[in-house]
C-alpha cells in the first residue's frame, strides 16, 4: 500500500510543476539568503578571529589599553614580575599610506621578547640579510596578504605618513605566519620614533609561569595597572571584536529567515489548494482503507519533498551569492566591520544542515493546516459534495486573535536584549505578522466593502466569492501581507535612519573645510607646529582641532571612542537627544555609552587620562551613527591640560568672509604638500556618508526584492491552483453569456483584492514592525535612535504596484482555465 | 657561543655605517677593577666563564655561561626604553656525559633598565633572571634552562691574567684585528645545579674571560680554535689560533701562567695545535677535531674531550655552527688540569 501510494502524492507534486517549482524556488530563495549571510559572516569572522589568535599567540593574558598607548615603563614592571613568564610589548599603529586613502595595520614588535609568546609575528629577513635588520629602523617586514594588497616585493619601498611626512621604508622581509591577514611589523622603538609615540605601548602579552592559575595571575598583576589599562584574557578581547559584529549579523539572518517564512507560507498556499482540488482523491482513497493518520503523514510528506529540494538548491544558491558577495561587497557585506582580511569561503556542514532543516520545516509548516483539513473532512461527504473549492469558505475571520497577537507583541518589545540581540524585537516582528494574517479576511471584507458602488458584473462576482471564500484570501494574500510588511517596514526604517543621518551629520559637521592628518588611523597627527601652520592659513577664520582616541572604561567592554574638540558649555555643537545637566566638568557621552554602561546626565563618570582616573559629570546623551561601541565628548582645553597630549588628529574650519573652501583647500595644500593632508568640504564628506550607508543597506534592499518577488509568486500559485478548480465555474459562467474579457476582468478584481487586503495589511504590520525596529531592534543592537520618517509616495507606489501585479499574476494564472471551451467544461460536471 | 656573536655581527655590520667603533690600540693598559664592567662604545663585548664541577655524588660535568654585549649602532640618537642601540646576549650550557650531548638554553633583549644591561663600574651583566655579577670580591653566576638551572659563586683565588701586550691581544698579522683581554684563571666554584628534576650541590674550578673589541675577526679567517686551562698545578694557559676555511692557522698566540703564578705571553711561533682524533657529527655532518696536541712555550698538552658531541646547533635561530666543550688536559699521559676547548667555523658555509 505504501509503495502504491507515493505516485499518487509525491506524483501530485509533479502534476502542478509549476506551483511545485514556484514554492521550491521561494524556499530556496529564503535558505540561499541564510546561508549566505551566515556563510559570509563565519568566513569573514573566521579569519578575523585567527587573526586575533595569531596575533595573541601564546598569550595568557593581555594588557590594553586606550588606543593612544599607555606608558612603556609598565612593560619592566610586569616583565620582571616571577608570575610572569615571558611578556612580549607590542605598539599598533594604523599607519596611512603617504598620498593614498588606504591603511594597514603596523605593528611594532620586539624580537627578542616576541618568539615565546607570540611567534607568529616574527618578522622573516629575506635572503642575504642578516637576523638584525629587523631592528634597523628603516626596515619593514609585511605579511603575504599584505605584500599582495599592496604589490610590494623584497627590497621594495613602502610609503607611510609619519605625522605629516613621508616615511619611507625598505621591506627588508615577511611575516609568515601571519598569512591571511594584511600587516606589517617592525621594531617597536622604530615604531616609537617615527610615529611620535615615544614612551608609549599599545599591549603587552602575557604567558604565566607555569602552573600559575590565570585567576591567580590576573589578581597578582592587576594591582599593577594604571587606570585605564586592563589585563584581559585574549578570548575576552576576541568577544568583544566579534560582537560588534553580531548585531549586524543577526539582523541579516532574520530577515533571511522572514524570507524563510514568506516561502513558508507559498508552501501553505499551494497545498491548501491543491488538497482542495484532490478532496475526491483523499476521500476516495479515506473509503478503500488509509487511515487518516497516514493521509496526513503522506501531505505532510509532500511539503518535506519541497522543503528537502528547496533546502539543497537553496545551501548552494547559498553559497554561489556568498562567494558572488565576498568578491562584490567584501566580508562584511559593505558594512566596515573587517577590514584588512582576506576571508576565504569554507564549505560548513553544521550551517548547511541547519538550512536543510529550516527549509523542511519551513515545507512541513506549510503543508501542516492544510493536511489536517484534508485528514478531518469525512469521506462520504467529501464523495458527494466533488471537487470544489468550498472547504475555503470554512476559514473563520479571527479579529480577537489579531489583537491578542498585536498586544503580546507590544508586551515583547519590552524585554531588554539577550546578549545584545534584540529577541524580544524579533519576537514582535512574528507576532505582528501573526496579527496581520489573522485579520486579513476581514480586510479583504472591508474592501470588497468598499467596491460596493461598482455594479460591473465581474467586479460583483469577484466580490462575491471573495466574501464566500475568505480562506482564500488568507491563502493567496498571506504571502503578500508578509513580503510588503517586511518591504513596508524595512523603507520605512531606512528612510528614518537615513534622513536622521543626514540630520546628524549636518550637526556634527558644522565647519565648511575639514583636514584630516590620516583618514583612518594614528600614523598621521597635527603637532603644535603644524596647528598653528592650519591655523595661520590665509582665509581660515577659525580653527577647531579635533583629538581621537579610545578610553577603557570597564574589563566586560570594547574600548570606547574619546573626542576632544572645542565644545561649549552647553555642548550646543552636538545633536543632543533627552534631558541636559549644567556642570563645570562636563563630558557628553553617546547613546551607546548610556546604554551599555548605564550612565544618565547628572551622573559622574570616571575617565581615564594618561595613566589616571579623573571625575567628570555626564553633561548630555548625543546621537551617534558612527562609533557602535560608544564615544565620549570632552571640551579640548580639558582634555589637554590632563593628559598632557597636544596633538591632533582632525580641524574643522570656519572660512572667513567671502572666501571658498575650494581656495582654502588650495592654499593648504600649497602650505603642506599635496599629498600629506586629506581636505574634505563638509559637503562631501557627507556625500560619501550617505553613499557608505545606502552601500550597507544594498543588502536589505535585495532582500526586500526578493520577499516581493516571493508574494507575487503566492498569488500567482495560489491562482494557478485555484483556476484549476474552478475550470466548471469559469465554463458555467461562459456559457450564462460572460465574454473572456469578463472572466479576465473578475479574476484580475479578485487578484487586486486580495492582495490588496495583503498590501493594506503589509502597510499597517509594516508600520508597525518598523516601529519595532527603529525603538527597539536598532535601540538595543547598535544602541541608536532615529527620528520617524515615512516615505509616503513611494509606499503608495509600491503598494499599487503590487497590486497591479497581484491582478495581473491572477489573470495569467487564471488563462489556463479560461481558454477551455465553456460548454466541455460545463458537461464535464453533468 | 663566541661564534654565534659573530655571525649576528658581520650580519649586522654593512647595515650601519653612521657609528664610529673606537680602535682597540696597542700601549693601553687594563685597569682592574675599573676596567671589569662594560665599554659600551665600543662594538662587542665579552664575558665567557668555563669550567668543571663535580656533585656531591662524585659526577663531573663541564659548564659554560656568557654574556655579549653589542653595540648595534641602531637608534643610538633617539633612545628610548626599546632602543636596540645595546644588545645582551646570553648563553648558559651544561655538557654532562650521561645525556652524551649538550643542555643549553639562551636569552637576549636590548638593554633597558633592569630587564637587560651590563654595568659599566664592575662586572655586572644581566637579562631577566640570568646575571654575571661581581660583588666583594667574587662573582655570581646564574642561568636556568628548559632542562637546567645553576647558581654558581666563583671566587678568584689568583689575580688575572691580562693576555696580549698587558691586556692588547692581537688576533691576526694586522694589529687592527685585536681585542682588549684579560683572563680569570682557577677560580674556586660552589653552588647548586638542577638537572633531570635534582638539585645537586657542585664545587669546582672555573674560568672568567672578559674581551672587548671593535674588529675581532681578520678577513680571510673562517673562524678560531680557543682553550682555557686550569692546571692542576696552580698554573694556566690561554692559548688560540685563527685559521681559514682549510682550517690552517693565519695566527696564533697565547698566555701561560706556570705553578708561582708568573705569567708568560706566547708569540704566533709558541703556540702551536696539532690535530689528533676527529670527530663527524650526525646532525649537522661536519667534522671537529675533538683531540689535539697543543705546543704552548716548553709546555706540550694533549687535550681530550668529555664526551664527543659538544656540538652546538643553532642553524634555526642564528645559523651559528661550532664545537665548545669541556676537555681533560694531559702531558706525558698523565692528566695535569681541566679546560675549555672551542671551535668554531668548521662549518660548510658559515656565513662570516
Amino acid at each position: 500500500m505504501r509503495r502504491a501510494l507515493a505516485p499518487v502524492f509525491l506524483g501530485s507534486l509533479g502534476a502542478r510543476r509549476l506551483t511545485t517549482l514556484l514554492s521550491i524556488l521561494a524556499i530556496a530563495l529564503g535558505i540561499a539568503l541564510g546561508v549566505a549571510v551566515q556563510v559570509i559572516h563565519d568566513a569573514a569572522l573566521d579569519e578575523f578571529d585567527h587573526g586575533m589568535r595569531t596575533l595573541s599567540g601564546e598569550a595568557d593574558l593581555q594588557i590594553v589599553g586606550p588606543r593612544g598607548g599607555f606608558d612603556d615603563a609598565l612593560f619592566e614592571t610586569v616583565a620582571l614580575r616571577p608570575e610572569v613568564a615571558a611578556a612580549s610589548p607590542l605598539l599598533e599603529v594604523d599607519a596611512r599610506l603617504f598620498g593614498d586613502e588606504r591603511s594597514l595595520r603596523l605593528i611594532g614588535v620586539d624580537v627578542f621578547r616576541l618568539g615565546e609568546v607570540q611567534p607568529a609575528l616574527m618578522p622573516q629577513p629575506g635572503e642575504g640579510q642578516g637576523r638584525l635588520v629587523t631592528l634597523t629602523p628603516d626596515s619593514v617586514f609585511l605579511s603575504p596578504g599584505a605584500m599582495q594588497a599592496l604589490g610590494l616585493a623584497l627590497g621594495g619601498t613602502l610609503t607611510l605618513q609619519a605625522g605629516l611626512e613621508p616615511l619611507a621604508l625598505k621591506v627588508a622581509g615577511g611575516v609568515p605566519g601571519m598569512a591571511g591577514q594584511q600587516v606589517a611589523v617592525m621594531d617597536i622603538d622604530a615604531v616609537q620614533r617615527h610615529f611620535g609615540l615615544r614612551g608609549r605601548l599599545s599591549r603587552i602579552d602575557l604567558r604565566l609561569r607555569e602552573g600559575l592559575g590565570l585567576a591567580a595571575g590576573r589578581e597578582a598583576l592587576a594591582p599593577l595597572m594604571p587606570a585605564g589599562v586592563q589585563l584581559l584574557a585574549p578570548e575576552t578581547a576576541r568577544a568583544q571584536a566579534a560582537g560588534l559584529s553580531r548585531s549586524y549579523r543577526v539582523n541579516l539572518t532574520m530577515l533571511a529567515v522572514i524570507a524563510l517564512v514568506t516561502g513558508g507560507f507559498l508552501v501553505f498556499s499551494t497545498q491548501a489548494l491543491s488538497v482542495v482540488r484532490r478532496r475526491t482523491e483523499f476521500a476516495f482513497l479515506r473509503a478503500i482503507g488509509l487511515a487518516r493518520g497516514e493521509l496526513m503523514r503522506w501531505l505532510l510528506a509532500e511539503g518535506a519533498i519541497v522543503g528537502v529540494v528547496g533546502g539543497l538548491a537553496g545551501v548552494a544558491l547559498g553559497y554561489g551569492l556568498a562567494a558572488a558577495a565576498l568578491k562584490l561587497l567584501g566580508g562584511d557585506l559593505g558594512a566596515g566591520y573587517f577590514a584588512g582580511i582576506s576571508p576565504r569561503l569554507a564549505f560548513e556542514p553544521a550551517v548547511a544542515a541547519v538550512f536543510l532543516v529550516l527549509g523542511v520545516l519551513a515545507g512541513m509548516a506549510g503543508a501542516w493546516l492544510p493536511a489536517r483539513e484534508a485528514a478531518e473532512v469525512s469521506p462520504a461527504l467529501a464523495l458527494k459534495a466533488g471537487g470544489d473549492a468550498t472547504g475555503l469558505a470554512g476559514a473563520r475571520r479571527h479579529p480577537g486573535w489579531a489583537v491578542g497577537a498585536a498586544a503580546l507583541a507590544a508586551v515583547a518589545c519590552l524585554a531588554p536584549a539577550w546578549q545584545g540581540i534584540p529577541v524580544g524585537g524579533y519576537v514582535a516582528v512574528a507576532l505582528l505578522l501573526a496579527a496581520g494574517v489573522f485579520v486579513l479576511p476581514q480586510l479583504a471584507a472591508n474592501l470588497s466593502a468598499l467596491l460596493a458602488p461598482l455594479r460591473a458584473v465581474p467586479i460583483a462576482l469577484a466580490r462575491a466569492r471573495l466574501a464566500a471564500v475568505p480562506g482564500h484570501v488568507v491563502v493567496a494574500g498571506a504571502g503578500v501581507l508578509a513580503s510588503a510588511a517586511l518591504a513596508v517596514a524595512m523603507a520605512i526604517m531606512v528612510a528614518s535612519f537615513r534622513d536622521s543621518v543626514d540630520d546628524w551629520l549636518a550637526r556634527i559637521l558644522p565647519a565648511e573645510l575639514y583636514v584630516r592628518g590620516a583618514r583612518a588611523g594614528s600614523s598621521g597627527y597635527f603637532d603644535a607646529a603644524a596647528q598653528a601652520r592650519i591655523a595661520g592659513t590665509p582665509g581660515v577664520a577659525r580653527a577647531d582641532f579635533i583629538r581621537h582616541d579610545t578610553v577603557r572604561l570597564s574589563a566586560d567592554h570594547p574600548p570606547v571612542m574619546l573626542i576632544a574638540r572645542s565644545l561649549s558649555p552647553d555642548g550646543r555643537e552636538l545633536p543632543l537627544v533627552g534631558r541636559q545637566v549644567k556642570t563645570s566638568s562636563p563630558v557628553w557621552i553617546s547613546e551607546a555609552v548610556a546604554d551599555l554602561f548605564g550612565y544618565a546626565p547628572g551622573d559622574t563618570l570616571r575617565l581615564p587620562l594618561a595613566g589616571s582616573p579623573h571625575d567628570f559629570v555626564v553633561a548630555g546623551v548625543w546621537r551617534d551613527y558612527a562609533r557602535q561601541s560608544g564615544a565620549i565628548m570632552i571640551p579640548i582645553e580639558r582634555y589637554r591640560a590632563l593628559s598632557g597630549d597636544p596633538l591632533a588628529n582632525d580641524a574643522a574650519l570656519h572660512l572667513a568672509d567671502g572666501e571658498t573652501a575650494s581656495a582654502v583647500a588650495a592654499r593648504l595644500r600649497e602650505r603642506f604638500g599635496a599629498q600629506t593632508l586629506e581636505l574634505a568640504q563638509a559637503g562631501e564628506i557627507r556625500a560619501v556618508s550617505l553613499r557608505i550607508f545606502d552601500r550597507t543597506f544594498a543588502v536589505t534592499y535585495l532582500l526586500e526584492a526578493v520577499a516581493v518577488v516571493i508574494g507575487l509568486f503566492g498569488v500567482a500559485a495560489s491562482f494557478a491552483a485555484l483556476a484549476a478548480a474552478r475550470r466548471r465555474e469559469f465554463g458555467m459562467l461562459r456559457h450564462i453569456g460572460l465574454t473572456r474579457r469578463q472572466v479576465g476582468l473578475m479574476l484580475a478584481t479578485e487578484g487586486a483584492l486580495t492582495a490588496g487586503a495583503g498590501a493594506l495589511g503589509g502597510l499597517a504590520v509594516g508600520g508597525a514592525i518598523s516601529l519595532v525596529l527603529i525603538e527597539v531592534v536598532n535601540r538595543q543592537s547598535f544602541h541608536w535612535s532615529m527620528d520617524i520618517r515615512i516615505p509616503f509616495a513611494s509606499l503608495a507606489i509600491f503598494c499599487l504596484t503590487l497590486v497591479l501585479l497581484a491582478a495581473l499574476a491572477a489573470v495569467l494564472a487564471g488563462r489556463q482555465a479560461m481558454r477551455q471551451e465553456a460548454v466541455m467544461a460545463v458537461k464535464e460536471d453533468w | 657561543m663566541r661564534a654565534l656573536l659573530c655571525v649576528l655581527l658581520l650580519l649586522v655590520a654593512p647595515l650601519v655605517r653612521a657609528v664610529d667603533y673606537p680602535p682597540v690600540l696597542p700601549g693601553r693598559t687594563i685597569e682592574l677593577p675599573a676596567d671589569s664592567g662594560a665599554h659600551p662604545d665600543f662594538r662587542t663585548e665579552w664575558w665567557y666563564v668555563t669550567g668543571w664541577i663535580k656533585d656531591e655524588t662524585g659526577a663531573e660535568r663541564g659548564f659554560q655561561i656568557t654574556f655579549f654585549r653589542v653595540r648595534s649602532g641602531i637608534g643610538e640618537d633617539a633612545p628610548g626604553r626599546f632602543s636596540p642601540a645595546q644588545l645582551i646576549l646570553a648563553h648558559a650550557a651544561v655538557a654532562d656525559a650521561k645525556h652524551g650531548r649538550l643542555l643549553h638554553a639562551q636569552r637576549s633583549a636590548r638593554a633597558s633598565g633592569a630587564l637587560a644591561g651590563a654595568a659599566r663600574d664592575r662586572t655586572h651583566a644581566w637579562v631577566g633572571n640570568w646575571r654575571l655579577e661581581e660583588a666583594d670580591g667574587s662573582y655570581v653566576a646564574e642561568a636556568n634552562g628548559q632542562d637546567f638551572a645553576y647558581r654558581l659563586e666563583l671566587t678568584p683565588t689568583q689575580p688575572a691574567m691580562l693576555n696580549g701586550d698587558k691586556g692588547f691581544s692581537q688576533k691576526a698579522p694586522d694589529p687592527a684585528n685585536a681585542s682588549y683581554y684579560y683572563s680569570r684563571p682557577q677560580l674556586a666554584v660552589r653552588g647548586t645545579l638542577s638537572i633531570d628534576g635534582r638539585e645537586h650541590a657542585v664545587s669546582g674550578k672555573a674560568w672568567l674571560d672578559q674581551e672587548w673589541s671593535s674588529e675581532y675577526m681578520p678577513a680571510g679567517a673562517s673562524g678560531w680554535d680557543w682553550i682555557g686551562v686550569n692546571l692542576d698545578d696552580g698554573g694556566a694557559l690561554m692559548a688560540f689560533r685563527m685559521h681559514d676555511r682549510t682550517g690552517d692557522a693565519l695566527w696564533s698566540a697565547g698566555t701561560l701562567r706556570d705553578a708561582m703564578g708568573r705569567d708568560r705571553a706566547l708569540d704566533r711561533e709558541a703556540v702551536s695545535f696539532t690535530p689528533l682524533r676527529r670527530w663527524r657529527s650526525p646532525r649537522t655532518n661536519v667534522e671537529y677535531v675533538v683531540a689535539w696536541r697543543v705546543r704552548a712555550g716548553d709546555r706540550e698538552l694533549e687535550l681530550r674531550p668529555l664526551m664527543d658531541d659538544q656540538e652546538l646547533d643553532s642553524r634555526r635561530s642564528t645559523g651559528a655552527i661550532y664545537w665548545e666543550g669541556a676537555v681533560r688536559v694531559f702531558e706525558g699521559g698523565r692528566e695535569v688540569g681541566r679546560g675549555y676547548l672551542e671551535m668554531t667555523g668548521y662549518a660548510q658555509r658559515l656565513e662570516m
